[in-house]
């Protein structure tokens, strides 16, 4: 299954981070469509933008999507780099990102000889996995693992299975944390739009 | 922000939840001077972020419970985990709430002339009637008449309710095969844009919190009071009422603000709105040479006859999409076993939307990732389904919240201490709950399954009846417009007045008994 930007920015969007000077209100809330328009025009912008953290940070980021993510996600690169540039507009989670990603470019240096981004996947995974980074506790100013687990793997993963696309891999298009509407939860399967209940009349078996 | 009180105060109403803005917006609207103190923040701003705050961990809970301040102890043989059962803030616990509403039944409010347990109250439900319709509007409830078993009503809900989910679908069969009647909920939550916020858009997370504002908060009753004169002072403590020298009346609430200092705001009028725990904290705290006991205590009953509703549930899992946890509300229930007689405590059935994990919620908590991830997202999700039930408990005296003077919180008061038990009766009820769910889902096929019953039970957060209403003043608190029988200018918004409290999830009566106090007060201000 392919990732878009669509699905990121969906993601963003449920989190309040939208586009240029979009903004939204609490009585104005996002959909999939709205955000989508909106972020075609915005998310360039902040891609060249003065707070879009360094190439080198946006390299790791998705050398270490492709890792946590399922190996059928296609489309990770366009997907992380928007979402990475777009969760940058909140500079404390920007700084700590860059120096948590920043961290595990240079152990991968100093342990492997080469940056982050150019190892075999294997490699990247067993690398995060010999820091603790599975195990440990997600703490936002924590110990180096519990960092990485924060700031680079469970920023991956949410945003991985709180979009559409991902969501729906395993089975919910609708994921909590996604203001898909109020359809989704009415039908029979994720794909059978057609097919909604009326009073409760659909019979098991 | 200036702190200070407001001179000329016509009414002070303490505490800014449902209880508290509904009837400050209502009084100011007819033109008196109000005064809202609050012990918790404002929550302004992005909604998202407590969002986020609840689906990833490592962010701390979304309404900043549980420090110093919030402090309690629990006695008695269950646990009562009183910092998940409320929130203080502008909107009180009404920002964490799941936002399901529903009248009470005629019986709730007999059941001593019917049955002979519990109490009557000194109203019957056609006192209330009008004003439950006027609370419906108020929270902007989406319902249907299509519960034959609720209480008789004229208009409609004033929001169509939510269609059924496919989950309900899946036990509408099992249930019609068993003669078990579904009917939809009335819920506080947009299915249409209303009162100035937006219909639900199934972010999925109402409890505990609804980034889009369908979810009804009390914050909008605060906004309203403030655009119709109120103030409002957030982070005001109250830490005492003090009475005149009769000890009739209550002069001056004294709070305290941030920076320390301790004010005191007069007013004709007072209002105690502070939730079924800290109403009762509030009175012990400010006893006196006249009320010894605590204020507005001559009965005794202050803080007595503590009740909660009592959770059953039981769930398993299906070989087919239950598709779970797209929204965050159920949108099927059963009030058909409610008045039954055997055993007498009311209980009600939940058809869950969120039964079982949630793949992000799952995945961010996970050990591992990528393919492995995704395996045990692929086996955790997508098959679960579950019932709950919400079951009565009578009120005992020996059920209480009271002081436990050797702890303090951070201003040095003492703490609530919650005495709290689960007697056989709640028990029985408990079990009959189980037996329903557990042939309904025989019915559905599930062989391996979960139950929550009498031994594992928790409290569903709803404090009750710590300052009850009724007719005679040597056994209950308040009379039947909510006004204590020992003071003149006091008045008491809220659950703690129920006499008993049914298995219906509380905050529609609040609203309504809210409303009514309202016209009361407003007439005894002249
Ligand atoms: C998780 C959860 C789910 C719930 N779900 C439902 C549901 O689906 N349906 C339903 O009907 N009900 C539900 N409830 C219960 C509902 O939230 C309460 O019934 C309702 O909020 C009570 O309203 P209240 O105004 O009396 O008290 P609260 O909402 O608790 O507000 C009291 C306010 O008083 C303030 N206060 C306390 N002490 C002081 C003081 N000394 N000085 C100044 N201010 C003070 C507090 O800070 C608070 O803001 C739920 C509750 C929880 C916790
Ligand atoms: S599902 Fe719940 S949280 Fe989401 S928009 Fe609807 S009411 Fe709000």
């Amino acid at each position: 299954m392919r990732l878009t930007r669509r699905d990121a920015l969906a993601v963003l969007a449920g989190l309040g981070v939208t586009g240029g000077a979009v903004s939204l209100t609490r009585f104005d809330p996002p959909t999939a469509e709205s955000t989508d328009e909106r972020g075609d025009s915005s998310g360039e912008d902040g891609a060249d933008g003065d707070d879009a953290p360094p190439t080198a940070v946006r390299e790791t980021m998705v050398a270490a999507g492709e890792v946590v993510f399922p190996s059928a996600a296609e489309g990770v690169s366009e997907f992380v780099e928007t979402y990475v540039v777009g969760r940058a507009r909140d500079d404390a989670r920007r700084d700590a990102m860059v120096d948590a990603a920043t961290e595990l470019d240079d152990v991968a240096r100093d342990w492997e000889g080469a940056a982050f981004a150019d190892l075999p996947a294997g490699d990247r995974d067993r690398l995060l996995r010999e820091l603790g980074v599975d195990t440990a506790d997600p703490v936002q100013d924590g110990t180096l693992s519990e960092r990485l687990r924060f700031h680079v793997v469970n920023e991956l993963l949410y945003a991985f299975y709180a979009s559409p696309t991902g969501g729906r891999l395993v089975g919910i298009e609708n994921p909590i944390g996604h203001p898909g509407g109020t359809e989704s939860y009415r039908r029979a399967t994720m794909d059978a739009p057609g097919e909604l209940p009326d009073s409760g009349g659909e019979h098991d078996g | 922000m200036d702190r200070s009180p407001v001179s000329d105060a016509d009414v002070c109403v303490v505490g800014a939840g449902p209880a508290g803005g509904i009837v400050a917006h209502r009084l100011a609207e007819s033109g008196a001077s109000v005064v809202v103190l609050e012990a918790g923040p404002r929550f302004d701003g992005d909604r998202r972020e407590q969002l986020e705050q609840h689906i990833r961990p490592g962010l701390g809970g979304p309404w900043e419970m549980g420090g110093p301040r919030d402090a309690f102890s629990s006695s008695g043989d269950s646990f009562y985990p009183l910092n998940a059962a409320r929130v203080k803030g502008v909107g009180g616990s009404t920002l964490h709430w799941q936002g399901m509403v529903m009248r009470l039944h005629e019986r709730d409010f007999e059941l001593d002339s019917r049955h002979g347990v519990g109490a009557d109250w000194p109203i019957g439900y056609d006192d209330l009637r009008p004003y439950y319709a006027a609370a419906e509007r108020e929270l902007g409830v989406a319902g249907a008449a299509d519960n034959p078993y609720a209480p008789p009503r004229e208009e409609p809900h004033p929001l169509p309710a939510f269609r059924p989910s496919h989950s309900d679908s899946i036990f509408a069969a099992a249930c019609e095969r068993l003669g078990i009647d579904m009917h939809s909920v009335g819920n506080a939550r947009n299915s249409e844009p209303y009162d100035g916020r937006s219909s639900c858009v199934g972010y999925g997370t109402c409890k505990p919190v609804c980034p889009s504002g369908a979810k009804y908060t009390a914050e909008s009753h605060v906004e309203k009071a403030e655009a119709a004169g109120a103030r409002v002072i957030d982070r005001a403590r109250v830490r005492r009422l003090d009475h005149d020298e009769t000890g009739e009346r209550v002069v001056a609430a004294a709070y305290t603000t941030p920076d320390g200092e301790t004010h005191r705001q007069e007013a004709t009028q007072f209002v105690l709105a502070c939730g079924g725990v800290e109403n009762v904290r509030l009175l012990l705290l400010s006893d006196s040479d006249r009320y010894p006991d605590g204020l507005a205590n001559s009965s005794g009953a202050v803080g007595r006859y503590f009740m909660d509703h009592l959770f059953a549930g039981a769930g398993g899992r299906l070989d087919r999409p239950t598709r779970q946890n797209h929204v965050g509300f159920n949108t099927s229930e059963c009030h058909q076993f409610y008045d039954d007689a055997e055993p007498v405590n009311g209980l009600k059935l939940e058809f869950l939307n969120y039964a079982g994990p949630s793949p992000v919620i799952d995945a961010l908590h996970a050990d591992t990732w990528g393919d492995d991830l995704r395996d045990q997202l692929d086996e955790s999700y997508g098959t679960h389904i579950s019932m709950g039930a919400l079951v009565e408990q009578l009120p005992r005296e020996d059920n209480y919240v009271g002081l436990d003077r050797a702890t303090t919180d951070d201003l040095g008061d003492p703490v609530p201490e919650i005495h709290w038990s689960v007697d056989e009766q709640t028990e029985a009820a408990l079990s009959r709950a189980n037996g329903i769910q557990t042939r309904v889902l025989d019915e559905l096929g599930i062989e391996d399954r979960w139950t929550v019953g009498p031994d594992e039970t928790g409290p569903a957060y709803h404090h009750m009846g710590t300052t009850r209403m009724g007719d005679d003043p040597d056994e209950s608190v308040v009379d039947a417009e909510c006004r204590a029988h020992d003071l003149d200018n006091l008045w008491i918004s809220g659950s703690s007045v129920f006499p008993t409290g049914g298995a219906m999830n509380p905050t529609l009566t609040i609203a309504a008994l809210s409303v009514r106090l309202a016209e009361s007060l407003r007439a005894a201000l002249g």
